[in-house]
């Protein structure tokens, strides 16, 4: 069992858990996940690891309420018990050599992209980051991103804050201002990452995109996590996360992600329906 | 023993009536009573010449146990397959019998084989249900092993290990104990509390289970080493699923038979309670044609599909699946469609598989393994309207530890490499066997190689 050392609301919809699990904290790299299962009967869900802290021995996650898995795991509060904690899974981000990155954070893909920008601040590279919320409200990591980067551009969507437009709006500008990087980093919604990437094969600038699919062991035994990379079938799980975004099928990746989009909306229902039965 | 009984044909199985078993997850074979055992076993003529032991990957002495089922003392016979087996009762059930023990019967040469099968689960079953004493932990020998992967190896190797005294630590990376046990082979063929069961015995003799742990990554092989272990056994099993390189294979309702099942047993999809989403297909291809194909189709007409197809390209000679499941997938009504192979998978406007489209195929020359390699019609495709794919072609072996571990040498497939009379790898002290070695196989051949390792590790420890 996994104790939750601390539990925070980030956003109305993004919860922050740092967990006991001192193995896992002694080998994780950013890049890496975790499978959860919060309850014994509970899915098994792939959550990015966004921070960890080898001496404390503390893995630290968040995540977005986006169906019932997640808000199930949700329910848990501080000194509770994570049934299921696996990791560190799949391939870490590779840093090493960066000197000059643009990293570009989409929503609660933020909370993968902090420890990656967190690394190659503290290795001398020059960052620049670019995060992206659709409204002030969701904001997250704020001040942390700032810290770790050389330049830092917030966007909403809306505009309610920091800047209003896409990441892909200050990308170009930072790539059309002569701005020459080893590598964009970007990591969101799918459909972010696909602009990205379609924004930086103009200026044929490598990006690596973080893959988040449906999955259930995260060892390299079920092969949902499959995707179609520069047209050969590769698999999240122990090929990825991290995939050059240029070769990434997005199209599929979107597709497949819908696979359960149904079963999903019936488990939020009714757990909303427990929920305020419950209240 | 003068009260043999020379029927020719084995005693048959009470089973669940086809047209309700394939709307249920319950076991299909309701096993012997004691009295159809009893009967069964005397159908053994005891020959001097035991082929049916040379014959089984653990070597049981499977006329001594019969006979004490024929004399009626089950339990003894109990006595006997422990001395080579941890996990009678499964082998009881999932052992391809046929190819094995049975196939050597010398009763099978004019009528059928000795039911060795049936009778080594009735023999578990029987013991589970009658004994109660807790069994004794052996004396600690000073030595430590670990083992990697709680699959029918790795359980294997672990209670051999125990039996002998050392202290084993295995290591699960799925959040529940049995490998292929519990996430793939599915509950009516092999009920997961007799898995549980047989875990149990394991743990009453000291054997230490670690779930969630994902050797390689959270620790490796060296670690392992530093950590006391003076001998490391890698049953980390089937990894990934191999698909066919066809056109269609991304689209929303085509599984790997991996995930098929892994939601299906593992996660209890099937249940209606379950958090586990699994796709309530009408029209289902499975293509392939071994055990996990069998298991996959079965599963999807109990999940309430109207069709199920076998697609296979050889002829129903040469599935490679347990006879026993060929038949009860046929009496489940699962249509066989041998001699055909896909060439292409179509969706419709969202990315939902809408059909497949075949070639029929043809038994040309025997191939270097001696099968009759299948040729392609000319001209023969044809299209099936489907709404899920299956893909039960195989797997190549989980990556995690060769990738991980310096030294550990592997060849072009992935497979680990090791020396067949011990199953020590590369590596000095690290052993392995199982699909890890082999590529997807047997549970029993599984169980060998667990046992090999077992006893080589102890030669050389003591």
């Amino acid at each position: 069992m996994f104790r939750i050392i601390s539990k925070e609301l980030l956003n109305p919809t993004v919860s922050k858990m740092v967990v006991d699990a001192p193995l896992i904290a002694k080998k994780a790299e950013p890049g890496q996940f975790i499978i959860v299962r919060s309850r014994n009967d509970s899915e098994r869900i792939p959550l990015t690891i966004s921070d960890f802290d080898r001496e404390a021995g503390t893995v630290t996650i968040i995540y977005q309420l986006v169906g019932g898995s997640t808000m199930e795991l949700d329910t848990l509060k501080k000194g509770d018990e994570l049934c299921d904690f696996v990791g560190p899974l799949g391939k870490p981000s590779h840093t090493e050599g960066l000197k000059k990155v643009a990293v570009i954070g989409g929503g609660v893909g933020c909370a993968i992209a902090y420890p990656i920008t967190k690394k190659l601040h503290e290795q001398g590279c020059e960052v620049h980051s670019v995060v992206g919320f659709r409204n002030r409200e969701l904001v997250i990591l704020e001040k942390e991103f700032e810290k770790a980067s050389d330049r830092f551009f917030m966007m909403t969507d809306d505009g309610s804050y920091g800047e209003k437009g896409l990441v892909t709006d200050a990308l170009e500008r930072l790539l059309t201002e002569g701005n020459t990087y080893d590598e964009v980093i970007a990591i969101g919604p799918l459909i972010m990452m696909k602009f990205v990437c379609l924004t930086t094969k103009k200026y044929n600038v490598k990006t690596i995109v973080s893959m988040n699919p449906i999955m259930i062991d995260g060892t390299g035994m079920c092969g949902g996590c499959r995707l179609t990379v520069g047209g050969e079938t590769k698999f999240a799980c122990v090929d990825g996360p991290d995939f050059d975004g240029h070769q990434v099928d997005f199209d599929e990746a979107m597709s497949r992600g819908q696979m359960y989009l149904d079963f999903e909306k019936h488990t939020r229902e009714a757990l909303c329906r427990l929920q305020k039965e419950e209240c | 023993m003068s009260d043999r009984n020379m029927d020719l044909h084995k005693c048959p199985m009470p089973v669940q009536d086809a047209d309700a078993r394939n709307k249920n997850f319950e076991e299909v074979a309701l096993g012997y009573t004691y009295d159809m055992a009893v009967n069964e076993a005397k159908r053994c003529l005891n020959c001097k010449k035991k082929p049916c032991v040379s014959a089984c990957p653990v070597n049981i002495d499977i006329p001594a146990f019969i006979e004490c089922i024929a004399s009626e003392k089950p339990e003894n016979a109990y006595d006997i397959l422990s001395e080579q087996t941890s996990l009678a009762a499964v082998c009881g059930r999932v052992c391809p019998q046929e190819s094995q023990c049975e196939g050597k019967c010398v009763r099978g040469i004019k009528g059928e084989p000795v039911g060795i099968g049936r009778l080594e689960r009735f023999a578990a079953d029987y013991h589970a249900e009658h004994n109660k004493n807790p069994q004794k932990k052996p004396k600690y020998n000073g030595h430590k092993a670990a083992i990697i992967g709680a699959g029918p190896s790795g359980l294997t190797a672990a209670g051999d290990l125990a039996k002998k005294g050392y202290q084993v630590t295995v290591y699960e990376a799925l959040h529940l104990p049995g490998g292929v046990l519990v996430y793939g082979i599915p509950e009516f063929r092999l009920p997961k509390a007799i898995v549980q069961r047989e875990i149990e015995n394991l743990k009453e003799i000291g054997v230490e289970i670690v779930t969630n742990m994902v050797i390689g990554k959270i620790l490796t092989i060296d670690e392992l080493f530093e950590m006391g272990n003076e001998a490391i056994f890698i049953g980390s099993g089937a990894g990934l699923p191999r698909f066919m390189n066809i056109p269609g294979e991304s689209l929303k309702g085509v599984y790997s038979a991996n995930e098929f099942l892994t939601r299906i047993n593992l996660m209890k999809a099937y249940q209606e309670d379950s958090k586990t989403p699994i796709q309530k297909a009408k029209r289902v291809a499975v293509v392939g044609g071994g055990n996990v194909a069998m298991d996959a189709a079965r599963c999807a007409k109990r999940l309430g599909a109207e069709e199920v197809f076998i697609v296979y390209r050889r002829s129903m000679n040469e599935l490679p699946a347990r006879k026993e499941e060929v038949e009860h997938a046929e009496e489940e009504g699962i249509v066989f469609k041998t001699l055909h192979n896909p060439t292409e998978i179509h969706g419709d406007e969202n990315g939902n598989v809408s059909g497949m489209t075949c070639v029929r195929m043809e038994l040309g020359e025997p191939d270097a393994g001696g099968r009759r390699r299948p040729i392609v019609i000319e001209n023969s495709e044809f299209r099936i309207d489907l709404d899920c794919v299956i893909m039960a072609i195989g797997t190549s072996p989980n990556p995690l530890i060769r990738t991980t571990t310096p030294g550990l040498e592997a060849n072009q497939h992935g497979c680990l490499i090791v020396k067949e009379e011990t199953g020590e790898t590369s590596r000095k002290n690290v052993y392995a066997g199982g699909d890890a070695v082999t590529g997807a196989a047997t549970v029993i051949l599984a169980m060998g190689a667990g046992k090999t390792a077992a006893d080589a590790i102890d030669k050389a420890l003591s």
